[in-house]
């Protein structure tokens, strides 16, 4: 197997992760070159690779969309940890690796003796990281979590919707799953650097539901100090308006508006033809535009319902006001500005063709994350992980493998 | 622990986590703030209720473990002392609209000669291509980054999350990029750009908006209190109400779902309001993809019926033996008083001397063996460690009177 260039050359991840929150966090090593195997199972595929849609319309465990996009860089190694030999093995993958990571529900890293004592047991200066729904330890640990219920726990869905109406979850569903990934991968870096200082390895526990709350903290502290639980407030703003979302031409098109100054509204309202809108005692300042916002809003809306998204932000972004398109995925894919950011990676896959794999969330200058390889097939790279990182004669692996070890 | 580095923090309300993240995890971060302080210290709320840049909870969540100093960087005055600043800091994490610093002769292009400097700039849009000018809310970005779009009725526009959470995207990508930058210079020497937009970082998880796009050219839309993107025949309710409030559930068959689902008829069971069709129904095989409404109702009713005769609590308290998975809907007050978060010691309560009370905040974002990443100390007061700082510098106490006097500082 070919040693990958980058920042973490050389770096030897095992992952035994599930469904988003494993492949994200490995993601920002495995683009920048580490070498990350997951551990999988055909007899429990991960959720993802038996979730719609599929290429063609055909199920199939290497034919999902959903796992393909996030999943470039890793390598896939089978293993049927019930199988009595598994223990062998992974004993084995344990030696191999650097770092041990898991998103597994609490119990079943125990269940098949991979805890960090016995992680510990096996090579002295491990670094194991857990990433659970609630947390390895507390009266939740063993609660089956995923994003779909974290965001609401976390209490996310006070802050989304409008006044008097029922709470809204985040339409990107399993949203909290990209939160607990980016304070993992910064502590681990912090780990790898302390045991390169101190010779020593370390345990590493976060719990989605408790980084989630650090995404509504401000509002969290409102509570504290005022005893106000949030209300909703739609897409307006205490500090300006206009402040919201307006139709525009086309099929379900919409734009972003957000005056924050004077100048701006003066601005604003020469750039949509109103220019007496400014001295208007009905709109005149934030305080009287705040008073009359459904009114403000529907003059703008009958502004914009005549332009494209695109109209409405070239115009108004020339004239120095924060004014966007609201981009669905088509738009994302075309977007001019995120297409000079490395985010999204065509990669040829064999069974899935030329197909955009997630690329990196931020550019470093000097060390760019780069697209290696494209999703694994399930158990793609069992035999080469065998066979040239643990050593295994081809006899041993053939022997296992009819023994159904490698399932 | 990093407490071996110095990050100085020069960002605004765009890029506060960075920092954060980098100074829980020890890192000796400086804020600089404009004398008289940071603009964003006038979001609300305050405590206490009345607008004070000192009280800012806004400020408060996301600065604590950092210490403060005011530095006027327009003034050339200032800006000799920022560069000697950069000297002795591994990292600058900065959101200035792109190259506003190098027009001040004070941009990362200007420190070539410190090769290990890492420099983060966090910016609406990135630092270059078509976009990067332009301007910004997080209302606009979100639009622009997808989750917007998904979000709300869909009979309806597009509705907010009404927490900033663009600069939350990209200040905790600007802390990976932080220390993946790190871990390169600790094998290298060499210090790099870290570029961080924060349309992207909102972008960058759109579960699987894109992947559907591209292999069936369909659009996730908005789907409300109902969930998008699985049975293109029947709407599938995920915000249920209940006793007092409202309960997060969505129907997931095959083996995704087969263990809550039955565990929640067994338990609906117990108190006898399970119906012959749901006792009767085999999980494993359950196709939500192409279920079709008759069995939905048959779900859906019952089930509704049953989250209607139970408090939040309730619910909580039952799925947590049962291993259903359910979220009612926490309230602030639920967060604080949750059993799990007391157990975990997740509360923890920081002392603010000069408002003659304490705070609760979160203690830490994680449990490490061998690093102690909680909260020590609240947000910094404007300038609160000027003297400290500036004297490990080399500043008198008179050059200090005088640079305050030239409101340098």
């Amino acid at each position: 197997m070919e040693k990958r260039d980058g920042v973490f050359s050389g770096l030897k991840i095992l992952s035994y992760s599930w469904a988003v929150v494993g492949p994200l966090t490995m993601k920002f090593f495995a683009d920048h070159g580490a070498t990350v195997i997951r551990i999988e199972s055909s007899i429990r595929p991960c959720t993802m690779r038996s979730s719609a849609p599929y290429k063609d319309n055909q199920p199939g465990l290497n034919r999902g969309g959903y796992f393909t996009y996030y999943n470039g860089n890793i390598l896939s190694f089978t293993i049927n940890m019930n199988h009595p030999k598994a223990k062998d093995i992974s004993r084995r993958l344990v030696e191999w690796c650097d770092v041990f990571m898991e998103n597994y529900t609490p119990g079943v890293m125990e269940r098949w003796g991979l805890d960090y004592e016995n992680l510990k047991k096996i090579k002295p200066d491990i670094i194991m990281l857990r990433q659970s729904g609630y947390g390895s330890s507390g009266p939740y640990k063993n609660l089956p979590a995923f994003g779909m219920v974290l965001g609401p726990i976390a209490g996310m869905p006070n802050f989304i919707g409008w006044p008097g109406k029922e709470p809204l979850p985040v339409g990107v569903s399993a949203y909290t799953d990209c939160i607990s990934p980016r304070f993992a991968t910064a502590a681990l870096i912090a780990a790898l650097d302390h045991r390169k200082r101190t010779g020593k390895g370390q345990l590493l526990d976060l719990s989605q539901f408790e980084t989630a709350i650090s995404f509504i903290l401000p509002g969290l502290l409102d509570y504290v100090a005022t005893g106000q639980e949030p209300e909703r407030i739609g897409n307006s703003s205490p500090y300006a308006a206009p402040h919201a979302v307006f139709r525009c031409k086309g099929d379900d098109r919409w734009c972003t508006i957000v005056v924050n100054t004077e100048q701006e509204w003066c601005d604003f309202c020469s750039e949509i033809g109103q220019p007496g809108l400014v001295s208007d005692p009905w709109f005149d300042t934030l305080e009287h535009r705040k008073q009359n916002e459904d009114a403000l809003n529907i003059i703008i809306a009958d502004w914009t319902v005549r332009l494209t998204p695109e109209e409405v932000m070239t115009r108004l972004q020339s004239a120095g006001i924060a004014a966007g398109v609201v981009e669905n995925a088509k738009d994302n894919l075309d977007d001019p500005q995120l297409k000079t950011r490395n985010i999204y990676w065509p990669m040829q896959h064999p069974e899935m063709g030329n197909f955009t794999h997630l690329g990196q969330s931020f550019q470093l200058s000097k060390t760019p994350a780069k697209a290696y390889s494209p999703a694994p097939l399930l158990g793609e790279h069992t035999e080469a992980i065998c066979t040239e990182l643990l050593g295994m004669s081809d006899e041993e692996f053939v022997g296992l493998m009819q023994e159904g070890v490698f399932e | 622990m990093l407490n071996h580095l110095r990050a100085l923090d020069l960002t605004d309300d765009r890029g506060f986590l960075c920092g954060k993240i980098l100074a829980d995890l020890g890192v000796n971060v400086i804020k600089i703030e404009k004398p008289g302080g940071d603009a964003s210290r006038q979001i609300g709320g305050f405590w206490g209720c009345a607008a004070n840049p000192e009280r800012s909870l806004y400020w408060f969540a996301y600065n604590s473990n950092k210490k403060g100093i005011t530095l006027d960087i327009t003034q050339p005055k200032g800006q000799e002392i920022f560069k000697k600043l950069v000297t002795t800091t591994d990292f600058v994490i900065e959101s200035f609209p792109p190259s506003y610093l190098d027009k001040l002769g004070i941009g990362y292009k200007d420190f070539s000669q410190h090769k290990k400097l890492i420099w983060a700039s966090i910016t609406p849009f990135g630092a270059e291509g078509p976009y990067r000018d332009f301007r910004d809310s997080d209302l606009v970005i979100m639009g622009m980054s997808g989750t917007l779009y998904q979000t709300g009725e869909s009979d309806g526009p597009p509705v907010h999350i009404s927490v900033p959470q663009a600069c939350l995207h990209a200040g905790a990508d600007a802390a990976v990029g932080c220390m993946v930058a790190y871990y390169h210079r600790e094998n290298t020497g060499e210090g790099q750009h870290v570029d961080v937009s924060m349309q992207q970082s909102a972008a960058w998880f759109q579960a699987n908006a894109v992947p559907t796009y591209e292999m069936n050219g369909t659009i996730i839309k908005r789907a409300g209190s109902f969930r998008a993107g699985t049975s293109s025949q029947v709407a599938q309710r995920q915000v249920w109400q209940c006793k007092d409030g409202y309960v997060f559930f969505n129907v997931i068959g095959g083996r995704t779902g087969a263990k809550t689902l039955s565990a929640l008829v067994e338990w609906m069971n117990e108190e006898k309001l399970a119906t012959d069709f749901l006792l009767n129904m085999d999980w494993e095989t359950f196709d939500m993809f192409t279920v079709n409404e008759a069995t939905m109702n048959s779900i859906s009713v019952p089930v509704g019926d049953f989250f209607l005769k139970h408090t939040r609590k309730e619910l909580l308290q039952g799925a947590v033996p049962r291993g259903v998975s359910i979220g009612p809907l926490s309230s602030m007050q639920d967060l604080i008083e949750d059993e799990c978060l007391k157990e975990r010691d997740y509360w923890t309560e920081v002392e603010h001397p000069e408002l003659n009370t304490s705070i609760t905040y979160p203690r830490t974002f994680i449990r490490a063996t061998e690093m102690d990443c909680d909260i020590k100390f609240r947000a910094p007061l404007i300038g609160e460690h000027n003297d400290e700082i500036y004297k490990d510098l080399g500043l008198t106490a008179e050059n200090l009177q005088a640079l305050k006097k030239e409101e340098i500082i």
